[in-house]
């Protein structure tokens, strides 16, 4: 099971969620009452209090829920400490309802806060801030609603709009590196040193020049005879190698 | 306006968060803090000199461009933007003790509040206006929550000493002073 990061929260039970849009718990409900019974809050009439309590909670169904029965069941008891006979002097007796009243102080401060809060946030609410737009969604395909005769038309169209393309034929012409490297051979069985154009054929063809170039560029590589240019587009002088050869 | 109030001025615009004052002088490299604090506050005095449909807030740890109140009902109702949903009381309730006494734990919320808290601290730190800060060294070491700089901008604060101080609320706890975070 993979965890989401707020699984670092208390995930204790939780035991009974309800949403109230009345009341946000039993402290809300009891403070509403006080005013509503026009009490002072330092000198809270509990027996009269706690009966409207429970009716409060009965009529509204709330009679199952923890936190409201805990507070019923409090101020019963706080009913029920003050009906007691006092013991002991006036001092030492510690009114039963004082740590209910610190509560709703504590409680009404914090109501308090959330009414600040509250203008706050209602403040900001109004306010927008620069925020990106969602994406559009792209738009649903529209369904394809076309004859063959239309569909042929528009390939027709295509076909007519579009430029015939060049062609050209190529046709692969051999060299003859072969036949330049035995007529190399020859001149310089006669010669020892010759200019390339001697070893060109009169009014040559373009391969026959590509074949002599490669033949000599070969016979050189196996040192049968060594080429030089003096400068730059000079002319190009071919020599035999005597050692090349007997190799 | 001054150069790098222009500057400013377009980085506030095209973004989407607040932009804090150290991002806005790394914008600048000939800049200070005390210059981007002064070309701030040229924006924010020709917005509203000038009366513009926006302002300059500071809120959260940054500063924003907003638009001004008087002006969210027709954005509404034109559907140009959402108006964000309203907390609920008991959210509310929660975050105002949050707030006010953080680091606080999940026991001392329910004591305050008198009801359970579990599923509201997870959907508040869910919309990330609280975070656990820290573990308490008590029995159980409980998770300690505090609120965030989402919090701050959620109610256009600068810092949390801008919510009045509880000896300024009407009702002063006369058991125990209350602390301010």
């Amino acid at each position: 099971m993979i965890l989401a990061p707020h699984t670092v929260i208390d995930d204790a039970p939780e035991p009974f969620v309800i949403e109230l849009s009345e009341y946000s718990g039993p402290l809300d409900l009891l403070l509403t009452l006080i005013r509503d019974e026009k009490v002072d809050i330092y000198d809270i009439p509990i027996a009269r209090i706690a009966e409207q309590f429970l009716l409060r909670i009965r009529t509204l169904g709330l009679d199952q829920a923890a936190d409201y029965l805990e507070m019923a069941a409090r101020l019963l008891r706080i009913k029920a400490q003050l009906l007691l006979p006092r013991s002991g002097s006036d001092d030492e007796w510690e009114d039963p309802r004082a740590e209910l009243v610190r509560r709703l102080l504590e409680y009404q401060q914090i109501r308090e806060i959330v009414d600040h809060l509250e203008r706050l946030s209602d403040d900001r609410r109004r306010r927008y801030a620069r925020s990106y737009l969602p994406e559009l969604p792209a738009p649903p395909q529209a369904p394809l609603a076309l004859s063959l005769v239309e569909l042929l038309a528009a390939v027709d169209r295509v076909l007519r709009t579009s430029v015939l393309p060049d062609l050209h034929d190529v046709i692969p012409r051999p060299l003859d590196v072969d036949g330049a490297m035995q007529t190399v051979r020859g001149v310089l069985a006669l010669r020892e040193r010759v200019p390339w154009r001697d070893v060109i054929p009169s009014d040559p063809e373009r391969w026959q020049i590509l074949s002599v170039l490669l033949a000599l560029l070969e016979m050189a590589r196996r040192g049968e005879l060594s080429l030089e240019q003096l400068a730059p587009f000079s002319n190009v002088w071919i020599s035999r190698e005597s050692a090349g050869q007997a190799a | 306006m001054n150069p790098l109030a222009k500057l400013l001025e377009a980085a506030l615009f095209a973004s989407a968060r607040p932009i804090p004052i150290g991002e806005l002088v790394d914008l600048d490299p000939d800049s200070s803090p005390a210059a981007v604090r002064a070309a701030l506050d040229e924006i924010r005095e020709t917005y509203d000199v000038q009366g513009h449909g926006v302002e300059l807030v500071e809120l959260g740890d940054g500063w924003q461009i907003l638009t001004r109140s008087e002006y969210a009902e027709v954005i509404e109702r034109a559907q140009l933007a959402v108006r964000p949903h309203r907390l609920s009381g008991a959210a509310l309730e929660t975050l105002a003790i949050i707030a006010y006494r953080q680091p606080i734990g999940r026991a001392e919320i329910e004591g305050i509040r008198g009801v359970n808290v579990g599923s509201i601290l997870k959907s508040l730190h869910e919309r990330g206006l609280i975070e656990v800060v820290a573990r308490s060294e008590g029995l159980g070491r409980p998770l300690l929550y505090g609120t965030t700089s989402l919090f701050l901008e959620h109610f256009a604060l600068r810092h949390l000493e801008e919510l009045p101080r509880a000896d300024e609320l009407a009702i002063a706890l006369k058991t125990e002073p209350h602390p301010v975070a």
